[in-house]
Parts: C-alpha cells; sequence; structure tokens
C-alpha cells in the first residue's frame, strides 16, 4: 500500500540498523511520548535490531494512561442514567474505573456504543432524539480537531441531544514537565501526527533550555528508525534542535484550519496526568460559546469517590523512570486479560505492549 | 491517539471525499482541511483528513538514505576488524 | 473473575479459555475433555469416532461469501477433519426469534444442504425451537458432527508427536472472515469488497493425509485468529515457536481494513484455515497438494517449531526484527491509538 509499504522496505531498513550501530558510541536515551509510535516500535520489534548504546524508553503518550480514573467513573455514572447513550472510541472500553469499567456497564445493559468516528455519534444523536448521547473525547491535538468539528456540527445543525465529555489534552507541557522532574532523557521521538495538527514550533524551547533533542518522527519502521538515527546524530554531535523527519506529513506552521477548529470549540484549563500530576494548562474544555454541548455542565449526575489501586505504579512507568516488569503487580495480579492499571488495558499502554511482546 | 492512514481521494463532493485505502472506501469529512485535490492522498484519522502527503517529500525522506550506502562503505573496514 | 459474562469471553482469547477452564472443564471434567482437542476422539468398540459441537451466532447472518447456515457446516466439518476424521453425520438445532423471515430461513437451509453435500456429509437430524420476539437474536444455530478416525491418524488432534523442527504451514491469506463481518456490520461505513473464507476444508485435509504426509497435528483458526492457535500450539507442546511474518498471506483489500481500524490481522477470525503441522521432509509435498485445492491455492509454510524459548511463539516480523506473539486478551477492538 503507498505511503506504507515503501517504509517497511528491507534494505532501507538494514542500512538504518548498520547506520544507528555506527555512529552511536555512548549511551543515549530517547524516548516516545505517542501511543502509536509505542505500538509500532513493539511490534516491528524494534528493540531488538538497537546497540546496547541505545534505550528506547516509553513516556505519557498514551491519552487513556495518563487520563484521570475520575474521567472515567464519570463516564460510566453517565452510561447509568437512563435515556443516555455512551459514544466512544474502542481504546476507553475496557479502562478500569474506581469500581466499574464501561465494558462492564454494558454488559449489565448500559447502552455503550463504539464508534469509528465522532461524525457516527453525530448521526446517533439524530437519529435518536429522544435520547442524549455523549461522546467522550479523550486524545492529544491529533483527536481534538474532530471532537471540536463534531461540535461545530452540533452547534449548526441545532442539535439539542448531543455533548461532549472532555479529557483532551496537549502534549508540550508532559514533555517539559518530565525533565523537569528528573527523568533522564537525552531526545525525543516526537509525536508525529500531534505535530501534523500543532506544527513543530510548539518544540523549540525543549532543545533550547534542556539541551534535549526533538525529531518528529513517523510510524512506520524506516520512519522510526530514521528518527533514532537523527536523534543519536545530535546527541553524539552535541547538537540538539528540533528536527522533521516526518516531512511528507508534518510542516512547521501544521494544520492552520484544524487548530481554528480546537480554538472554536475548546478553552485550555489545568488538567491531571497520571504520573505527572496537576500541569497548567494542559487539558482542553468546552468553552461558553459551546457550553449547551458540554456533559459536564448540561447533565447532572453524581461521581462515585475516585479510588486508585495500590501497588500499582502507572505513575512511575509513564514517566520512563521504571519499566513494567519492576511493578509488582506486573504478570501476577495484573495481565492483558485482567488489567489492574491504565497501562496494561490500553492497546499501547507500556505494560500492555511489554506484556504482549518482550516478557 | 494518532492511527491515522494514508488514503486516496477518489473523487469528492464539497465538505467530503471518497478515499481509499489498499481498496476499502471511505467518505471522509474535509472539513479540517484545505485544497483537497482528486488523486491527492490524505492522512486519515477518525473521519477526518487531517492533512495532505507530499508526494514531493516521500520521495525525499527516501533518497536520504543514499547517504547511507557512503555510510556503510566507510564502516566495512571497521565491522570487518 | 468477572461478576458478568462478556462479550470477551466468547471471542476465543484468554477470556474465553479462563471460562471454559473454570466453570465448563471444571464441572464436566473427564480424560476426553481434558484433551481439549477440536473434535473429542471416542472409542466405540474398535474405532475411534471423532465428535463436535459449535454454535453459531453471528451478526449479520448473511455476508459476502456465506451466511450463518454456511459457516455451521463448514465449522463442523472442519473441526471433525483437523481431528483426522472423515466427516460423516451432522446434526443441526435451530434457535429462531418469531418473526424471521421464512425466505431467509429457505436460504440458509439451502446453502446448508449445498454445503453438505459439497463436504460429502449428510444432516441426519435435528432440533428446531422458536422463542418470542427479542429472545434470540434473528436465528442461532448448533451443529454436532461425527466422524471417523483412521488408526493411523489418532496423533493429530492432541498433536502429542510434535518436536522441533517440524514445519508450520497455513492454507492461505487470513483476516478474511473477521474483517468480512466488521465490515458488514457497518462500522465506520466503510465500503469493500472483501469476503469471507468460510469452506470445508476436509478434501484438501484428506488428499494430504491420502499422500502419505506425516501431519503430527492441525488446528483450525477461528474465533482469536491465527495467532492464538499459534500460542496455544506453543504453550501445549511445551516447544518453541519461529513464525515469519513475510510468509503469512494477507490479501490487500483485508490489509487496508486492518490499517484503517488498527487491527492485527494475527488476531482476526478465519473460517477457512487451518494450521498444520507437517514433518519437516513432508512440507514442501504438502504445500503442493493443497495449492491445488480452491481453499488452499496460496497456502505456504509459515514457520516452524523449535527447541529455543520453549513455549514462546516468536514473530520474525517483516523487517527484520523479533517478538512474542502473545494471546489477546478479549475480542480486539477498532481503536484510534
Amino acid at each position: 500500500m503507498k505511503h506504507i509499504d515503501e517504509y517497511r522496505d528491507r534494505d532501507l531498513v538494514d542500512k538504518l540498523v548498520k547506520g544507528i550501530h555506527a555512529i552511536s558510541k555512548k549511551e543515549v536515551v530517547l524516548m516516545e511520548v505517542c501511543g502509536g509510535h509505542t505500538w509500532a516500535i513493539q511490534k516491528f520489534g524494534i528493540p531488538s535490531l538497537m546497540p546496547p548504546t541505545v534505550k528506547l524508553i516509553s513516556g505519557p503518550g498514551c491519552p487513556v494512561c495518563v487520563t484521570d480514573r475520575r474521567f472515567l467513573d464519570h463516564a460510566v455514572a453517565l452510561s447509568r442514567l437512563p435515556g443516555v447513550v455512551i459514544t466512544t472510541y474502542g481504546d476507553l472500553i475496557r479502562v478500569p474505573g474506581s469500581s466499574s469499567s464501561l465494558n462492564e456497564e454494558k454488559s449489565r445493559g448500559a447502552d455503550v456504543r463504539i464508534v469509528y468516528s465522532v461524525l457516527d455519534a453525530l448521526k446517533i444523536a439524530k437519529e435518536n432524539p429522544s435520547k442524549k448521547v455523549v461522546f467522550l473525547g479523550v486524545g492529544f491535538e491529533t483527536t481534538t480537531p474532530p471532537s471540536a468539528a463534531g461540535l461545530i456540527n452540533a452547534m449548526k445543525e441545532n442539535l439539542k441531544n448531543f455533548f461532549l465529555l472532555s479529557s483532551h489534552k496537549v502534549m508540550p507541557p508532559a514533555m517539559s514537565a518530565l525533565i523537569d522532574e528528573g527523568v533522564a532523557i537525552n531526545g525525543y521521538i516526537a509525536p508525529g501526527h500531534v505535530s501534523v495538527i500543532t506544527g513543530t514550533s510548539i518544540y523549540e524551547p525543549i532543545p533550547r533550555s534542556y539541551s534535549v533533542g526533538c525529531v518528529v518522527s513517523g510510524f512506520e519502521p524506516v520512519d522510526i528508525l530514521q528518527s533514532i538515527y537523527m536523534l543519536v546524530k545530535q546527541f553524539e554531535n552535541n547538537d540538539f534542535k528540533v528536527e522533521i523527519q516526518y516531512k511528507r506529513a508534518v510542516t512547521p506552521e501544521g494544520n492552520v484550519k484544524a487548530r481554528e477548529a480546537i480554538n472554536e470549540v475548546f478553552r485550555a484549563r489545568d488538567d491531571w496526568w497520571r504520573g505527572l500530576g496537576t500541569l497548567p494548562l494542559s487539558g482542553l474544555g468546552v468553552n461558553d460559546k459551546y457550553a449547551d454541548f458540554d456533559a459536564e455542565k448540561m447533565i447532572p449526575v453524581e461521581i462515585e469517590e475516585t479510588k486508585e489501586d495500590k501497588g500499582c505504579i502507572c505513575g512511575l512507568i509513564l514517566k520512563g523512570l521504571k519499566k513494567p516488569n519492576d511493578c509488582k503487580l506486573f504478570g501476577t495480579a495484573c495481565t492483558s486479560s485482567n488489567p489492574v492499571g491504565a497501562c496494561m488495558v490500553s492497546h499501547e499502554g507500556a505494560c500492555n505492549a511489554y506484556y504482549r511482546f518482550n516478557r | 491517539m494518532c492511527l491515522s492512514i494514508p488514503a486516496k481521494v477518489t473523487s469528492i463532493n464539497g465538505d467530503t471525499a471518497v478515499v481509499s485505502v489498499g481498496g476499502t472506501e471511505y467518505e471522509a469529512s474535509l472539513q479540517l482541511l484545505n485544497d483537497v485535490k482528486i488523486g491527492d492522498y490524505i492522512l486519515l484519522h477518525t473521519g477526518f483528513a487531517i492533512q495532505k502527503i507530499s508526494e514531493e517529500d516521500a520521495i525525499e525522506t527516501l533518497k536520504v538514505f543514499k547517504e547511507f550506502d557512503e555510510l556503510n562503505e566507510q564502516i566495512k573496514p571497521k565491522l570487518e576488524e | 473473575m468477572e461478576k458478568n459474562v462478556l462479550l470477551g469471553h466468547g471471542s476465543g482469547g484468554k477470556l474465553s479459555h479462563d471460562l471454559i477452564k473454570k466453570i465448563f472443564v471444571a464441572y464436566f471434567d473427564n480424560e476426553i475433555l481434558r484433551q481439549q482437542t477440536d473434535s473429542a476422539l471416542l472409542k466405540v468398540e474398535k474405532t475411534t469416532i471423532a465428535f463436535t459441537t459449535d454454535s453459531y451466532v453471528v451478526d449479520p447472518i448473511f455476508f459476502p461469501g456465506g451466511n450463518i447456515g454456511k459457516l455451521a457446516v463448514c465449522g463442523t466439518v472442519n473441526d471433525l477433519a483437523v481431528s483426522g476424521a472423515v466427516p460423516k453425520y451432522i446434526s443441526a438445532g435451530f434457535i429462531i426469534e418469531e418473526g424471521f423471515p421464512l425466505s431467509d430461513l429457505e436460504t440458509i437451509v439451502k446453502t446448508m444442504a449445498d454445503e453438505a453435500k459439497k463436504a460429502g456429509v449428510v444432516i441426519v437430524t435435528g432440533d428446531t425451537k422458536v422463542v418470542n420476539r427479542g429472545q434470540c437474536d434473528k436465528l442461532f444455530i448448533n451443529t454436532a458432527g461425527v466422524g471417523v478416525v483412521d488408526d493411523k491418524n489418532q496423533e493429530i488432534a492432541a498433536g502429542k508427536n510434535i518436536g522441533a523442527g517440524d514445519r508450520i504451514i497455513v492454507n492461505g491469506s487470513i483476516a478474511d472472515h473477521g474483517m468480512t463481518i466488521m465490515a458488514s456490520r457497518n462500522f465506520g461505513n466503510f465500503k469493500t469488497d472483501i469476503h469471507s473464507d468460510c469452506a470445508s476444508l476436509n478434501a484438501m485435509i484428506h488428499d494430504v493425509l491420502d499422500a502419505g504426509c506425516r501431519v503430527k497435528f492441525m488446528r483450525d483458526a477461528t474465533r482469536g485468529g491465527l495467532a492464538t492457535v499459534l500460542c496455544e500450539l506453543a504453550e501445549s507442546t511445551g516447544n518453541g515457536l519461529v513464525i515469519d511474518e513475510k510468509a503469512v498471506v494477507v490479501k490487500e483489500n483485508v490489509r487496508g481494513m486492518c490499517e484503517l481500524l488498527g487491527f492485527d490481522p494475527f488476531y482476526v477470525a478465519n473460517e477457512g484455515k487451518l494450521v498444520m503441522v507437517v514433518a519437516a521432509e513432508d512440507a514442501e509435498k504438502a504445500v503442493g497438494i493443497m495449492q491445488k485445492h480452491p481453499e488452499g491455492k496460496q497456502s505456504s509454510i509459515i514457520g516452524q517449531l523449535v527447541s529455543d524459548h520453549p513455549g514462546k511463539a516468536i514473530l520474525l516480523t517483516e523487517i527484520g526484527g523479533k517478538r512474542i506473539i502473545d494471546m489477546l486478551a478479549g475480542e480486539q477492538l477498532p481503536r484510534i491509538c
């Protein structure tokens, strides 16, 4: 398939792997902060191709993993209200809340539907005018414009029964916070599709303030390997900067139209990240203009007290400070079929990827 | 949160376009992107076209590997030591 | 364990295995059941009979490449055939929702008759129940089947003779059926021309066995996909497996659907694919025979058993990397990450 297969070419991969081996002399720690990268790196077996000097660690790139358990509890509480339809991406359905999950609620009769797009959720709202359709918005800057488009369309079409429950977040505050916390990182494999939307100026402070390189990477093996090569080269030459490997999709300016949609619907707010705590202006909430579509404001519901699991060290793993098999629960109480923490539930959480591909 | 797939635009109808991924077709929203033409490759994410893929830059990216041939020639003697 | 039954318990992955182990096998426990083979091998005086049952609840009941009836007959025929049996007799029980169109029922039953004829089996007994509207989803079918196992094929079902060096063969493209069902459910409204691979494999299997190929094990790769069978094989034999990703066939259009939804074809259901373990010296011959059948045109050797990493199935990825193939927890879900 075009724009996919060329980047899985074995010859190119071999060249890049040899190149990385050739130039890497000092131990270097590279972190990726995008669930898609976590997944691709494990799926293609990239760690098995690296020289011993190159350490790849996984950061808080899985929005499901960093999302406050309270968001799940809120969704669970809404799903129990009569006449409410919860529409969600598949990623959220098994994430454990304090006492239940959307999957559990579905098995008990709640109307929970997995959708491919917010556009499908809008359709459900139009076809069921007597029901309140709530769309769960999670994700970083890639997935936020679609949620924004959903609300823009809902307003245009004067829908009275469509709502967004937002846990959208923005990436850059987390990248700085990690280094501020003292996590040893020499380079970021920067998120490719987030950057499609945001452009690359958001990363400039990182090499400037921290001497940590940023290479915006695509998701195919050749992309990731080339990005690793570029980061190792920066590190070996002590020349830290923002570079774009994913040139065919990422421009320095990003997608202005998509950002306009975000600004039309959302406003920045402080938000809590598992592993990092509250980061100022790192989350996105529905603004006043679209308040009629904000599930937080429009559908009052009691949410249970949040309970986190003892022993789960997702927080430390999300920061790259611990590896999944450092966790006492890993592989025993917490497995991919019986997950305790979000890192294990999420398809591209570090623990899940590790459990499935690496143990 | 980035599962986005390169898809080819086969027809356009106002604010939507029919795109094809390996033969599977989908009617994508063009609400978040300007200047899309038939024949373009776009990145499809949860039902929306979020960016055009630049053919030129794709070729450039794959060309860069020429420098690796030279690099490999340089390191070959080292590896054989 | 969870308090209620979840959809994941029916998906063929870890949750399914847990449910079977903790409830069904725990209570029904007996020597034959403990073997956990696709068909139970029963000694009736001097003959070994293979006996199997399956229920079909697929939604939608009509899909490109077949319908629920075709699945029922092929599924049971295949469970018998991969256990080394010659399939002989099938039973068919129908649970029908009030209001189900008779014309649809007729189409499905005719399909079953045609498929049975093709496979050389006879549907000899059955049952019909009708339930109130809403008490079942249109139509559920249960089929049970018996076949006869020749003495020389007795070891195939449980795979007790598998050893390092044996080759692993698959009879063609994977993920066709599961992605067809996904597409047919109108999830996301994708338009595609993919179709189910639903087919009876007994004729193809018969020719391979008849030619004297040393087949040591077979299993059909239905729910849970190819990966689940490979994991089960690694665990039950205590051998390691090495699989070459490039040797596994995935049709272009199926791949497109998988990429769109974030599905891994290794975990997607098939209804006309088996995993066959053959002695190394017979592998090419077996593949040659299979390729002459329409259900085996794209047969290939995808890997082999090894003495390293016992109990683990390792994948050599298409770019030369290595990783473990693991069993999926529950059902695979469309994702955006």
